[in-house]
This record gives C-alpha cells, sequence and structure tokens, in this order.
C-alpha cells in the first residue's frame, strides 16, 4: 500500500488550497439545510408534521376515500404495529443486505479512490468507466444477475455494492484531489512518511468530501436494495412492497413504505452527525 | 549550515525556469541571517533545499559534515501561512510533530512555550478562531516545541498587517536571543531584514544570485523605535540603492 500511495515530492509554487473541489459547504451543507436549528424551528417542523398527518386523517374521513386507494394515517398507525411481527424480518434482511452491500461497495470505492488520485494517468482512463457506473441504474442489471446467483441474497448484495461503491469513489477522489502540498511540505519537514501523509494529511484533508460521498452512496444503496427485493426477491421489505400491494392491503404497504422511509432518514442524520464530527472544521 | 554552488532549474511547460545559479553561503551558527530579494528570486526555491524538502541541479548543502539530501530532525520550517492544519485545535497542531517523530509530546516544553508566546489557555481552540498573529506564532511552538537548531523561515510574517507584523519581529528577536537558534529567514521588506538580522544576503532578480552580503551591527535588543533612527534610515536607503543600482 505504502508504495501504491507514493506521493510526489512536493514542489512548492502551488498556492495552498489551489486544487479544486466541492467543499463541505458546497457538498453536505447543499445536503443539509445548513446549521443547527432553534427549538421554534423544530416546534414549527413538528407542528407541520401534525398539521399534513391530522389534515389527512381528517380529508380521508370527510371525503370517505376506499382504504384501498389511500388508508388513513391511524390504519397505517394500526397496521404498523399488529404486522410488526410479520414485517421485521423483512427488515433486518433488508438492512443487513444494505450493510453488507454498502460495506463492500463503500470499501472498494474508498481505496479505489485513494490509489487512483495518486496516478493521473490512471485516473483520467478509469473516470468515464466510474461516471458509467454511477449513471447506469444498477438495478437493471439485478435480472441478469438472478440468472446467474438465483434469488438468494447475492444478486442484491452485488447489486448494492455497485450502486454506493462508485459514489462513494468518485466523491472520495474529489477529497483526495485536494492536495495542498503546503502542508504536505510541512510534514514532510517534520519526516513523516508516505504513509503518515496519507494518514494525517490527505485523509484529513479528503474527509468532508468522504461523507459526502458515503452518504448519498448509503442512500442509493437503499434505493438499490428495495428496488432490488422488488425486482428479484423472496424476502425483503421491497418485497413485502410486492406483496401487499398484489394482495391489496394498503395500510401495510403504507406502514413499509414509512419504514423506509424511517431508515432513508436514518441515514442521512446518522452521516450529518459524522459530518458535524469528523469534518466540522469547513464549515 | 552551508551552501556550495547552489544552482536550481525548474521544467516549467513554457520551458526551462532558472531558479537559482551558483549560491554560496555559509550561515554561521546561532546566527540571525536574512535573506533580502525580489519576488520571483528564488529565495523560496533555495530554503525548500535547506530544508531539504527538494534537490538541487547543482551544488550541495551541510549541516555540519553531513549533507541534507532530506529534512533533518535538526532542521524546522516555518512557512509563509501558519499552515496549521484546520482540523486539529492549537494542540493537536502543536503535537504533530511528536505523532509524526512517533515520539510522546513533551508537554513542559509544549507549555512553556505556549506561555512564552502569550496562547496559554487557547489549546483547544481551532485555527479559525485564532487571529493570523495567533497562528503564527502557534507554528512558531510547533517548530521549537520539537527543538531543533535551525529555524528556516519563509516570509513568516508577510500576510500580517503592520502592527502584528512589528509585534512578531519583537517577539522573534526575544525568542532568538533566548534560544540561540540560527535562524534563516526570508523576506522582501528591507526594514523587516534589518531589523533582525545580524547578516542579509541580497539576492539579485532571476536567476537567483548572491549579490552582495550586509552586516548589520546595530546593538540589541534593537526597539520598533530604531526604526525611525537616521542611522537605520541610512542603512535602508543603502540597501535600496544596491537593488537600484543593480537594475540599471
Ligand atoms: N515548481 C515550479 N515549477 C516551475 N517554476 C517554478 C517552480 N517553483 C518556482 N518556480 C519559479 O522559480 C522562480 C523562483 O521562485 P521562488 O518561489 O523561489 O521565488 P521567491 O524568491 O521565493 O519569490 P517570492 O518572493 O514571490 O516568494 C520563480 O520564477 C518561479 O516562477
Ligand atoms: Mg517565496
Amino acid at each position: 500500500m505504502d508504495s501504491q500511495l507514493r506521493d510526489q515530492i512536493p514542489t512548492f509554487g502551488a498556492k495552498p488550497g489551489a486544487a479544486g473541489g466541492a467543499s463541505l459547504s458546497g457538498g453536505l451543507t447543499s445536503l443539509t439545510s445548513g446549521g443547527g436549528r432553534s427549538a421554534f424551528e423544530t416546534f414549527i417542523i413538528i407542528l407541520v408534521a401534525v398539521v399534513i398527518i391530522g389534515g389527512t386523517e381528517l380529508l380521508l374521513g370527510i371525503f370517505q376515500v376506499p382504504q384501498y386507494i389511500m388508508p388513513k394515517p391511524s390504519q397505517i398507525g394500526m397496521a404498523l404495529i399488529t404486522e410488526w411481527k410479520f414485517i421485521w424480518p423483512h427488515l433486518v434482511v433488508t438492512i443487513c443486505e444494505l450493510l453488507i452491500g454498502f460495506a463492500i461497495g463503500a470499501s472498494i470505492g474508498f481505496v479505489l479512490a485513494a490509489v487512483i488520485t495518486q496516478f493521473p494517468f490512471a485516473e483520467k482512463i478509469v473516470t468515464p468507466y466510474i461516471l458509467l457506473l454511477v449513471t447506469t441504474p444498477m438495478l437493471a442489471l439485478v435480472p441478469l444477475l438472478v440468472l446467474r446467483f438465483g434469488f438468494g441474497w447475492e444478486p442484491r448484495i452485488i447489486a448494492v455494492a455497485l450502486a454506493s461503491g462508485p459514489m462513494v469513489m468518485i466523491n472520495s477522489a474529489t477529497g483526495f484531489r485536494r492536495v495542498d502540498l503546503a502542508k504536505i511540505a510541512l510534514a514532510r519537514s517534520f519526516g513523516a512518511s508516505t504513509f503518515q501523509i496519507f494518514t494525517k494529511i490527505r485523509i484529513p484533508m479528503a474527509m468532508p468530501m468522504i461523507i459526502v460521498g458515503l452518504m448519498v452512496g448509503s442512500i442509493f444503496g437503499l434505493l438499490t436494495t428495495v428496488g432490488a427485493e422488488m425486482v428479484g426477491g423472496a424476502e425483503g421489505l421491497g418485497n413485502r412492497l410486492n406483496y401487499y400491494s398484489s394482495m391489496i392491503r394498503m395500510p401495510q404497504f403504507f406502514a413499509v413504505i414509512t419504514l423506509l422511509a424511517i431508515i432513508g432518514i436514518s441515514i442521512y442524520v446518522f452521516f450529518f452527525w459524522v459530518g458535524k464530527k469528523w469534518a466540522n472544521w469547513e464549515a | 549550515m552551508v551552501v556550495e554552488g547552489a544552482s536550481k532549474f525548474y521544467q516549467a511547460r513554457s520551458g526551462v525556469v532558472h531558479a537559482l545559479d551558483n549560491v554560496s553561503l555559509e550561515v554561521r551558527e546561532g546566527e540571525f541571517l536574512c535573506i533580502l530579494g525580489p519576488s520571483g528570486c528564488g529565495k523560496s526555491t533555495l530554503l525548500w533545499s535547506m530544508a531539504g524538502l527538494h534537490g538541487l541541479s547543482a551544488g550541495r548543502i551541510r549541516l555540519g559534515q553531513e549533507p541534507i539530501l532530506k529534512p533533518h530532525p535538526e532542521i524546522a520550517m516555518i512557512f509563509q501561512e501558519a499552515n496549521l492544519l484546520p482540523w486539529r485545535n492549537l494542540e493537536k497542531n502543536i503535537e504533530l510533530p511528536f505523532e509524526l517523530k512517533r515520539i510522546p509530546p513533551d508537554t513542559a516544553r509544549i507549555n512553556a512555550l505556549l506561555q512564552r508566546v502569550g496562547l496559554k489557555g487557547f489549546e483547544t481552540k481551532m485555527p479559525r478562531e485564532l487571529s493570523g498573529g495567533m497562528q503564527q506564532r502557534a507554528s512558531i511552538v510547533r517548530s521549537l516545541a520539537v527543538n531543533p537548531s535551525v529555524l528556516l523561515m519563509d516570509e513568516p510574517f508577510g500576510a500580517l498587517d503592520a502592527f502584528t507584523r512589528d509585534e512578531m519581529n519583537l517577539l522573534i528577536q526575544e525568542i532568538w536571543m533566548e534560544t540561540q537558534k540560527t535562524i534563516i529567514f526570508i523576506t522582501h521588506s528591507i526594514v523587516e531584514a534589518l531589523f533582525l538580522a545580524d547578516r542579509i544576503v541580497v539576492m539579485s532578480a532571476r536567476p537567483g544570485r548572491t549579490q552582495e552580503i550586509v552586516d548589520v551591527d546595530l546593538p540589541r535588543p534593537r526597539g520598533v523605535d530604531v526604526q525611525s533612527t537616521p542611522e537605520f534610515i541610512e542603512r535602508v536607503n543603502a540597501i535600496k540603492a544596491m537593488i537600484d543600482h543593480r537594475k540599471a
């Protein structure tokens, strides 16, 4: 690893921080709505949620919308409770697939980004293919993967890894490209090894973009997990969506949707918190 | 520290840049040497070579008898911008050299230095919370903490305002008198060079050559007010004339 990550002897003259790349403020904060919220803002947000849920409940009641078209929030809540014992094993499956696929994809993406940015020529060659992976919906591959691997976990995990890896890779690479030669020279002047420069300068420097990549990658991963379960899976929340909609059990269907929304928001909040903790220096 | 016939060519896209041409100088132990020269004359190039950060096209640099081919533990460099790592607080920034050398930080020494430069109590502050002067003081502490015998400073106060700059000049003079380090200090301010230096190396425009070496025998410690004495102004003019003369 050490020799692969060899950094060029810094030629000075380049201005510190001259290398481009979106900053956390352009990356994370555009995904988040900026800094902290006041108690008042939190109150308003909760109030809006209450109004929407209550209003929906009321309107669906007034107009007597049949349950198979749009169940009331209270019915969805009830379904979530009564159906929980049937749903949770599928929740576990979905989360496991997501975690495993994401872990594989993100690790490969991260390492690839760290290595490839050290070799500008290789980077130029590889980048279009990575872009291809980013822009192609990996869901399209699932039927193909099912033919090869069957209806088990494998095709879904592969699809998740393929969906999240390139996202992590492309954002991390942007981060790693932001070399600040003065900081590398500083570390070298204190006798830093190439590996130390990597761990103490390059990684922290790239961290804001790495976190953006992990966040976007994991959300892409979630979409792909559920999609893959809908296309070719006998289990998982995606499969439940198919099942409940085919049975026209709409409260249960929406209960699953609610769970998916909660997973998505949790992922987002988690990485927002990670960013606050590990990359707050750039805000 | 000795520089012998240092030459350096850069391979730029527009062709070869001749940055240094046969520069030789001898830095005496414990001396405060200023290198003065117009922008682009190769001052930084020379200093980076002395720090072992890049090689020369020709010539040699020695510390005592040891050739300097890579960074040396006895030589520390202070950069133009304070160059603190923005993701580390002040304390963690100062401990960086120890981390890189895999030795426990010398907390007693660090604390004494922080006290000395007036940064005690700011250890947990992030760099962005510190003023430019404070950041540069922190970077001085970072370099002195590992107790090098030679300090290389590349226009360390160039980005500071005039008042802070005077203050920093006084501080660095005091630190130099207390610690007896060898300091090689780059500047393009004649006043700053005269105020600080025992000797000034005046460099010519590209390719950089040593044009002249000026002894500065003003008594120490020097206060900011020496800068307005006729004696001082006379010396400033003499160096200016040197540079103008060369241009003509
Ligand atoms: N990496 C590089 N590649 C090509 N040319 C370079 C490089 N670094 C410096 N130069 C050129 O070498 C010459 C000397 O540069 P150097 O930075 O040493 O000058 P300087 O005296 O420190 O200038 P300043 O006062 O502006 O800092 C300049 O003309 C510069 O353009
Ligand atoms: Mg310079």
